[in-house]
């Protein structure tokens, strides 16, 4: 067993879980969308990708790829959220709230990727 | 410092990630903690009703206490369990920030990575190098006249040397075109693939480091990786350099051998020797007048590669011969031994300074070999003395102590390995000049003299071929006659010729010495030409330009464009109707 893998599986896999998570549920009702849950899959997924950081294999550079990916949709969705609620006086409307989810989806599609590839990653090279 | 021991693709960027990597989870990890806890912390606002901060305010507070700004509390004044968790998010952020850029300014500065960012720099500016170039091992004395000669003449080169200091000392010089100098062991043949050398353009491999193996490695190197590249290797031992021409080094250059060759010359045809002199010298450089080494005893002090080479050859050409040595194993026959040392006087008696007509001081050390000049000039003030010089550094002490011919092994082989590369011909030239008399000797001597005017001449290969002179030939497949004269007249004024001379015809097999001025070019020629820096220059243009060639030929300016010319032709046909009429 090896500790790194480990480490680097369980947060690609969290990043996943947790997007998941946050996606599930009728796609514009507030209540079905948690913002701590969006704030936990932001997280995890930075924290990713920062370990994808330095990998110099093709599917490392892909992996790294992915990551960003989902990055930028969380911080997208993330971003509106705030935009909404504080900036202008709009507020979880059905109209905002599926368009965060939305966005988690396109996350959630990234996060899907980085899984596979790890797990051909593991295929290939455990021989 | 540790060198890399395979080419890797851009290591930089990978390097400064991969150290970036706890640092920046340790800024994430204090961000979502305390971003996290500002947004679970009940507070109050300006009603006195609970409120809890949104994720979004939670962010902005904690990123204006990171980066150490602070704004107050807001958007309502936090309670105190808010602060209290403000002084420990405060405290966590700002750490975890002075953290991490502390580990990227400890990247930025590690001489590890500076060296693997330099190693990327050159590796580009080599592979971006579009032109022939000549990679040089070793930066020592020899290296470093070899590089600036090169330079000097518009080439590339690109040297490999393990010692920092001498890397660093060529740094300093500014060298036009730029020089890369890779910190690398040359012994190491991935070491040698990094400086370039299965470039395409990598055209030849200088080995000219101080050690006989090194060089030899190299040279093995050279020609099993680059097997197209010219390889010219500096050898001291005559059983490397058998080992070398064993394996096919297109050139071995031993320092030691050929300054024996070389005095042997200077005694017996002393014309040829200033030929050769001045010929194999380093171009631009003073053009040397030595005086003439006596015919007569010589007495030889050190007993090294270089004393043995010289007592070898003066010995098996009738010379009497007196080695002055503490320890010598055995010498050719008929060399007498002294056993002692050239410094001391009583051990000079011995070897009979007395009688001698000159003195050779060739130690491996400075020092003893200036002490033993200044006591043979003490007992001998008309004594002829030559020593060796082993440093470029001391050069002011030897002129200083007027020895009558400084050896430089350093200079000896640069030299031989720039005419090596500058004129392939320059080595038949002298071959055949041997056999020619001491007459002729003196007359090329004082016609170089003339045309040098004080400086060392270049000497230049010239191929007709359609590669190399396209325009000479076109104009030969024309049906026009070119003559060496006409690619030596002086553009400025074509009665006058360039200070420049022909010294060798090559025409299939035919090789002819100093060939006539009025000899017509054909396809396929080969010429060896020397002459001032400038004449060369010159002569390359006008083979470049088909309409100065041209005006060189006939005398006349040809018109330039296509109106011009029928103008011409029409003037010319009613000039010749008008003379028939």
């Amino acid at each position: 067993m090896h500790t790194e893998k480990v480490f680097f599986g369980f947060f690609i896999l969290l990043a996943l879980t947790l997007n998941f998570g946050f996606f599930l549920g009728e796609i514009d009702n507030p209540d079905h969308h948690n913002v701590y849950e969006l704030f936990a899959a932001l997280f995890v997924s930075l924290v990713a990708t920062v370990l994808k950081l330095g990998e110099r294999s093709q599917i490392g550079a892909l992996l790294l790829a992915a990551s960003l990916v989902a990055d930028l949709q969380l911080i997208a969705a993330a971003t509106v959220w705030a935009v909404a609620v504080h900036v202008t006086d709009v507020g979880l409307s059905p109209m905002v709230m599926a368009s965060i989810v939305s966005l988690s989806g396109g996350a959630l599609l990234a996060n899907v990727v980085s899984a596979v590839l790890v797990t051909v990653e593991t295929a290939t090279l455990s021989r | 410092m540790p060198l890399p021991s395979r080419p890797k693709r851009n290591p930089v960027i990978a390097v400064v990630l991969r150290r970036m990597r706890t640092p920046l989870l340790v800024l994430l990890t204090a961000y979502a903690l305390a971003v996290l806890g500002f947004s679970l912390i009940p507070g109050q606002d300006d009603q006195g009703e609970t409120w809890r901060m949104s994720i979004f305010h939670a962010f902005y507070v904690v990123s204006y206490t990171g980066s150490t700004i602070g704004f107050g509390e807001v958007p309502y004044a936090f309670t105190e369990a808010q602060r209290l968790w403000a002084i420990v998010s405060i405290y966590m952020t700002v750490i975890a920030w002075l953290y991490a850029v502390g580990a990227l300014i400890s990247t930025l500065r590690d001489p590890a990575f500076h060296a693997a960012l330099e190693n990327v720099r050159l590796r580009h500016s080599i592979a971006r190098l579009n032109e022939p170039f000549h990679m040089v091992c070793g930066y020592g004395d020899t290296g470093a006249l070899l590089v600036r000669a090169i330079t000097q003449r518009g080439g590339r080169a690109v040297v490999v040397e393990a010692d920092v200091e001498r890397i660093q000392a060529l740094n300093m010089r500014e060298h036009v075109p730029h020089v890369p100098a890779m910190h690398l062991d040359a012994r190491n043949p991935e070491h040698l693939v990094i400086a370039g050398l299965r470039n395409r353009w990598c055209t030849s491999v200088l080995a000219v480091t101080d050690d006989d193996r090194t060089n030899l490695k190299i040279s093995l190197a050279a020609k099993l990786l680059h097997p197209g590249s010219h390889v010219i290797c500096r050898a001291e031992s005559s059983d490397t350099a058998e080992n070398m021409a064993s394996f096919g080094t297109d050139h071995i250059v031993n320092g030691y051998d050929h300054f024996a060759f070389r005095l042997l010359l200077a005694i017996r045809s002393p014309d040829l020797h200033r030929v050769y002199d001045w010929l194999t010298g380093i171009p631009n450089t003073e053009l040397p007048e030595r005086p003439r080494p006596p015919d007569g005893r010589w007495i030889i002090c050190g007993y090294g590669p270089l004393g043995e080479a010289v007592s070898r050859r003066l010995q098996s050409h009738g010379i009497e011969v007196t080695v002055v040595d503490a320890t010598v194993d055995k010498l050719p026959d008929g060399v007498r031994q002294v056993t002692g040392s050239g410094t001391r006087a009583e051990h000079l008696h011995q070897a009979g300074i007395a009688q001698a007509d000159a003195l050779l001081a060739c130690t491996g050390d400075d020092a003893d070999n200036l002490s033993t000049v200044m006591t043979a000039r003490q007992l001998r003030p008309d004594l002829y003395i030559s020593a060796r010089q082993n440093a470029l550094r001391n050069k002011p002490l030897f002129e200083a102590a007027e020895t009558d011919l400084t050896v430089e092994p350093s200079y000896i082989v640069s030299s031989q390995v720039l005419a090596i590369l500058n004129a392939s011909l320059l080595n038949s030239f002298l071959e055949k000049a041997e056999d020619c008399d001491a007459t002729w000797h003196r007359a090329l001597a004082e016609q170089i003299q003339e045309l040098a005017d004080g400086r060392i001449p270049v000497t230049w290969t010239l191929r007709v071929s359609r590669k190399r002179t396209p325009v000479l030939v076109d104009c030969l497949e024309a049906g026009k006659q070119v003559s060496l004269q006409d690619l030596m007249r002086n553009p400025a004024n074509r009665d006058a010729s360039l200070d420049c001379l022909p010294l060798l015809l090559l025409r299939g097999d035919d090789t002819l010495l100093r060939p006539a001025t009025d000899t017509s070019l054909q396809t396929g020629d080969n010429l060896l030409f020397c002459g001032t820096p400038r004449s060369e220059n010159s002569m390359w243009r006008s083979l470049r330009n088909p309409d100065l060639l041209d005006f060189l030929r006939t005398g006349n300016h040809r018109p330039g464009g296509w109106v011009w010319r029928q103008l011409r032709e029409w003037r010319s046909s009613r000039n010749a109707a008008q003379k028939e009429g």
